[in-house]
């Protein structure tokens, strides 16, 4: 089990370098010369040759390609991520931080209302299949998965906030400001894993061990309590939590619809003022927070189930 | 097939709507009443009326013609990204999946990289380091998408490599080329027109999502994406600019959606036996 965890945490490290290079090549195919950019950003007047030349051998950027590299991994290590382009007295790893609060506390509040209601309502819908509710929830879920977040979040805002006057339209602050957004972004995944629970439910009870309780009499609740619900619940816990880099990296458009100053906000005017260093990090800020997710789960699911711990 | 195909009723008509949109797209000058571009300001926030069956916008321009001049770029360009994306995917995964080696370790390897980001950051990554415009859009959701269709192709290949009709072909002495082309390819293709007719619909909610934010289609072209972005700014004056593309939106993209169930029944005669 141990060697297991060890040899996945290892195999993370290969991908977590393929990721970092990969935004350390994206910085360095922009059209601008980054000695030129840093003389921008020192704001000196007159921009020479020899000027650049200095700044060059200053910067390093006459170093092979892979010892740049190498020395960024390094800064980035360090939490040092560059200096804004539009911004010369900001930091890129202080304007992350500044925008990062806004951001988990959106993709926390989705993540609870995903689990809140995806869960019981699949489950439901698993136990009364084919009925009235499980009808009108498959039409709502199919409809929501053909919606793109941005309209859902423009329609909320005319119902809720316009026509009945309940919640603020944008910006942040109080929980009231929270409720929009937050719903907006984890209406798609409420969908996928209603979807997904309801399935892998259906496809539990059709399994051996559900027959093989049957004719050992055990009550129906029991049956579904403890075999049923138990073995599906493993699946769909590991799905959601394999989701929450999605949720942070999916709030980017909603963000934007509501105009709550997280990540998203900040990457969008980001690319529209050309600011690449803080495009870069966030990037390669998401990518890490794939990467550590998916090993988190990985690790849990293996050591929950049974047939994977024997496997690994 | 083609009576299968018939005998669907769930096929034949997203089919049709799909082929109808189409067509409404392709002769949007022969049906828009108004100059989808003509601003009149005075006539704004119109409602519903004979001469502007869907009212007008923020600057008195045709809603109706608007979303019938939309659907050229809405639709046309999620088609051409899937035309794209399923092109090089397919080449990636037929010489992953039918080469072996060193090839297919190669590939592989790039598709696994491709998979662990994901993909909304990607597509905005590329946009950001190539620049805002259409093509780009284009380029960055090929990008983020390929890797999926390869691994699928690459995995109904070595499913369909070794069965014995190709193993009876290859000992008759017929060329590779014909193996890959006239047996391989026949094979998955029931899988990738399902798996290419559900993805249309993301096409379509990817690129509208860009063109909303500002990263895609431009402002004055009419793409639904973008018509959203404008109507978003007149939400509490004229709600009913922003409702129109949505609806359309998601009726757009249900169609495709149902379409791929439908194929699924359609193209695949084993499930339908069972």
């Amino acid at each position: 089990m141990k060697q297991y965890i060890i040899k996945r945490i290892l195999s993370a490290i290969p991908l977590l370098l393929v990721i970092s290079f990969l935004c350390f090549v994206f910085i360095n195919l922009i059209p601008s010369d980054p000695a030129e950019v840093a003389l921008r950003i020192r704001q000196v007047p007159v921009i020479t040759e020899e000027a650049i030349l200095e700044v060059r051998q200053e910067l390093g950027l006459d170093n092979p390609y892979f010892i740049r590299y190498f020395n960024w991994l390094l800064d980035c290590l360090k939490g040092d991520f560059g200096i804004s382009y539009v911004n010369p007295k900001r930091t890129v790893a202080g304007e992350l931080l500044r925008c990062l609060p806004a951001t988990l506390q959106l993709a926390g509040a989705s993540f609870i209302i995903v689990i809140v209601l995806s869960i019981p309502v699949g489950v439901l819908c698993a136990v009364y299949k084919d009925s009235l509710f499980d009808k009108i929830t498959r039409s709502i879920v199919f409809i929501t998965t053909a919606m793109p977040s941005y309209w859902i979040g423009l329609l909320l805002m005319w119902i809720v906030s316009l026509k009945l006057d309940l919640l603020p339209t944008n910006g942040n602050g109080t929980w009231k400001h929270l409720i929009l957004p937050a719903f907006t972004v984890s209406l798609s995944y409420i969908s996928t894993y209603i979807r997904l629970i309801r399935n892998n439910m259906l496809e539990n009870m059709k399994q051996d061990y559900v027959l093989y309780a049957n004719v050992r009499g055990l009550p129906q609740k029991m049956i579904f309590l403890k075999h049923i619900l138990k073995n599906s619940m493993h699946t769909c816990i590991v799905a959601i939590g394999m989701s929450i880099p999605q949720l942070i990296s999916g709030t980017i458009v909603v963000e934007n619809v509501f105009a709550w100053p997280g990540l998203g906000t900040l990457c969008i005017s980001s690319i529209f003022n050309r600011d690449y260093p803080v495009i870069q990090a966030y990037v390669l800020l998401i990518g890490a927070l794939f990467v550590f997710f998916n090993l988190i789960f990985d690790i849990l699911q293996t050591v929950s189930d049974p047939r994977m711990r024997k496997e690994a | 097939m083609l009576q299968r195909f018939l005998h669907n009723k769930m096929a034949v008509g997203t089919v049709s709507l799909v082929l109808f949109i189409a067509l409404l797209g392709i002769f949007a000058p022969l049906i828009a009443p108004n100059d989808p571009y003509a601003t009149d300001i005075l006539n704004k926030f119109q409602s519903f009326s004979i001469q502007y069956p869907f009212g007008t916008d923020n600057l008195g321009r045709c809603i109706f013609s608007r979303m019938l001049y939309g659907i050229r770029p809405t639709l046309g360009l999620a088609v051409l990204t899937m035309i794209c994306t399923i092109t090089l995917g397919a080449l990636m995964g037929l010489l992953a999946g039918y080469f072996r080696g060193f090839v297919e370790e190669f590939i592989m390897r790039v598709v696994d990289v491709m998979l662990s980001f994901p993909s909304q950051i990607m597509v905005f990554a590329v946009v950001a380091l190539l620049g805002i415009s259409v093509q780009n859009v284009i380029i960055a959701n090929v990008f983020i998408k390929w890797a999926w269709y390869a691994r699928m192709i690459r995995t109904g290949v070595m499913q369909y490599r070794d069965k014995n009709f190709v193993q009876f072909s290859r000992c008759v002495g017929t060329p590779e080329r014909f193996i890959l082309l006239r047996h391989l390819v026949p094979s998955i293709a029931s899988d990738l027109a399902v798996l290419s007719s559900l993805d249309v619909g993301w096409a379509i909610i990817n690129i509208s999502t860009l063109s909303f934010l500002g990263l895609g289609v431009q402002a004055p072209t009419p793409e639904w994406g973008a018509m959203l972005n404008e109507a978003k700014n007149v939400l509490t004056s004229n709600p009913t600019q922003m409702l129109i593309p949505g609806v359309a939106i998601v009726i757009l993209v249900s169609a495709f959606n149902l379409m791929g169930d439908a194929l699924r029944d359609v193209l695949d005669p084993k499930e339908v036996s069972k």
